[in-house]
């Protein structure tokens, strides 16, 4: 089975981002990772191939700092890595653009992706790329069940009010949510092996169909402030406030 | 013609509030872009839900339901409103952020060609050319201001963030359209729903939520009483539900639900960024927490530096007595 991650370089989880004062991004003093989301499709893609036999193929769609966190992945276990190159900047559906044609020189059987970056927090490129493939997609996985042998993956998907099982038969897209799976830490035997995987690049100008960019950023701003809030000294005195407030 | 499209898969005949917040969303841009507001209704309920629905100042209801649509995948839903989308001149299609848009949205944006916009909180200057609209980015910790160009887009919506619209005597036409005879995917097949049992509001609808981190230390007891006498729903931060205290749909925050109720109480909740962007825009906010640096404290209209386990009661049992108290009086 050959399976394909894809990999976003996100700023650390919990990076309290901040502007300058004309409402640029402060990137200078940023950690970079692989986005959470994306190290559980890591993850998944390693134990199916573990257990049933393949290759995981780590691909990022970015600049050669991307690089780094392929080698992430290529440490934790991935077999080869694979870089389109772009400049930052592209928009959801060029980014699904540019996986969807690296997906079809590799034609895999399972295509795993985070189910969102928490850098743009769109949650788009995905499903985007399994429409353009014309293939099926379980979204939000927290359980998948893989028959290798029939090519289907059995889906758990944490939806609003529950659960819902879908069955898709391959090759298709999945997206992971958060209870999949705790991904691995990279070894230092793995960090020392992932300097010898292979490693390769697309050029951006080889990518078909590249649509415009429709969807720009135009600029970030500070969430608006709370008002100051108050402390109370009691359980009986936070009742009343809350009584007089007509709050309860 | 600059109109716009609210898409709803609604689950019963009366448009849940989140419904009506995407159709209060939709009206706006459509009243900017001097154009009217459409709701397309998909799915076994959309007949009866689209007569509700006509009340609520729009266009016109397009109703339509098929066999692919009895239990919806993304790919079904997404065939289908692109289907809409291509055969009418929609500037924007839009739907409130539920798991069931992002489910289908970025799929149907993919067949239109289409830029999308997700989670938007705000609605910028919007003209035929370019929509604008604000959303929030890097767990909730800032806001991004994106346009919207070509000629159509789409866009997921906070419900929390928008009004539903008043009801008024006046109803719009309701139209039965027909979908093409194939709309789910070949190689997709929808197995079960394990729905989990709802003994209280719903988390998104509520306006009063009851919320419990690490500090809870897995026992919901308190909170759940004190949720009972408000007639509160039940929330979790994402320690809980990683610990597997309670199912992933109790979660708030930027992973799970993001809910701006009335009030807002807080009980063993540190304040983590993402559980943050989950609920900082209720109109109040009570924190309980034994921390006196916990994050939690710096968005909290009232805090109390205490333990839950011996806080919340009494909260409870004051509640419950003027609760009581008002009953006897009136």
């Amino acid at each position: 089975m050959k399976i394909l991650a894809t990999i976003k370089r996100t700023p650390q989880r919990d990076t309290r981002m901040k502007l300058t004062a004309d409402g640029e991004l402060i990137t200078d003093q940023v950690q970079y990772e692989v986005n959470p989301f994306d190290e559980l499709a890591v993850e998944e893609a390693l134990r199916i191939r573990d257990k049933v036999g393949g290759e995981v193929v780590a691909l990022s769609v970015g600049s050669a700092a991307a690089s780094e966190q392929l080698q992430t992945a290529l440490a934790m276990g991935a077999d080869r890595a694979l870089r389109v190159e772009f400049e930052n900047g592209l928009d959801p559906l060029q980014i699904a653009t540019a996986l969807a044609d690296a997906i079809r020189r590799e034609s895999p059987d399972l295509v795993l992706c985070g189910k969102l970056a928490i850098d743009d927090e769109n949650g788009q490129v995905p499903l985007m790329v399994a429409e353009l493939l014309d293939w099926p997609h379980a979204s939000f996985a927290s359980k998948v069940e893989l028959d290798a042998d029939a090519k289907k993956a059995q889906v758990t998907c944490e939806v609003d009010g529950g659960l819902e099982v879908v069955e898709i038969e391959l090759p298709g897209v999945i997206t992971t949510d958060l209870r999949l799976n705790e991904p691995r830490y990279a070894s230092l035997p793995g960090i020392l092996r992932a300097k010898k995987k292979p490693s390769d690049v697309i050029a951006g100008s080889e990518i078909a169909d590249m649509p415009e960019p429709a969807l720009r950023v135009t600029g970030y701003r500070q969430l608006p402030p709370r008002e100051q809030g108050e402390i109370v000294e009691s359980a009986e005195e936070l009742a009343e406030k809350l009584i007089a407030k007509n709050l309860v | 013609m600059a109109d716009c499209l609210v898409v709803l898969v609604p689950g019963a005949e009366q448009p849940s509030r989140s419904e009506l917040a995407a159709v209060g969303f939709g009206r706006q841009v459509a009243e900017q872009l001097g154009g009217h507001c459409d709701v397309l209704l998909l799915g076994p309920q959309a007949s009866a839900c689209g007569q509700a629905v006509a009340a609520y100042g729009i266009g016109k209801a397009l109703v339509a339901d098929h066999p692919d649509l009895a239990q919806p995948t993304g790919e079904a839903l997404a065939a289908a409103i692109a289907h809409v989308a291509s055969a009418a001149d929609y500037r924007l299609i839009a739907a409130s952020a539920t798991t069931i848009a992002r489910d289908c949205f970025p799929r149907a944006a993919a067949r239109l060609k289409a830029p999308m916009a997700s989670d938007v909180v705000e609605i910028g200057q919007c003209s035929a050319d370019v929509l604008r609209f604000t959303k929030p980015c890097f767990s909730g910790n800032l806001l991004e201001e994106l346009e919207l160009h070509g000629s159509t887009a789409l866009a997921t919506c906070r419900a929390s963030a928008f009004e539903p619209p008043a009801a008024s005597d006046a109803s719009a036409d309701v139209q039965t359209i027909q979908l093409p005879e194939k709309l789910a995917h070949p190689r997709k097949r929808f197995v079960e729903a394990k729905r989990t049992p709802l003994e209280r509001p719903e988390l998104t609808e509520a306006d009063v939520v009851v919320s419990g981190g690490r500090g809870t230390k897995g026992d919901f007891t308190p909170l759940e009483e004190l949720a009972d006498v408000l007639g509160a729903a039940i929330g979790a931060s994402r320690a809980v539900v990683d610990a597997g205290w309670l199912p992933n749909d109790f979660q708030v925050g930027q992973t799970g639900k993001v809910v701006a109720p009335k009030l807002y109480i807080a009980c063993g909740i540190s304040g983590a960024i993402q559980h943050l962007a989950g609920m900082r825009n209720s109109k109040v906010i009570v924190a309980i927490n034994k921390d006196p640096n916990a994050p939690i404290f710096e968005v909290a209209d009232y805090g109390l530096v205490a333990d839950l386990f011996d806080a919340v009661p009494k909260l409870t049992a004051a509640f419950r007595a003027a609760r009581q108290e008002q009953g006897a009086a009136s």
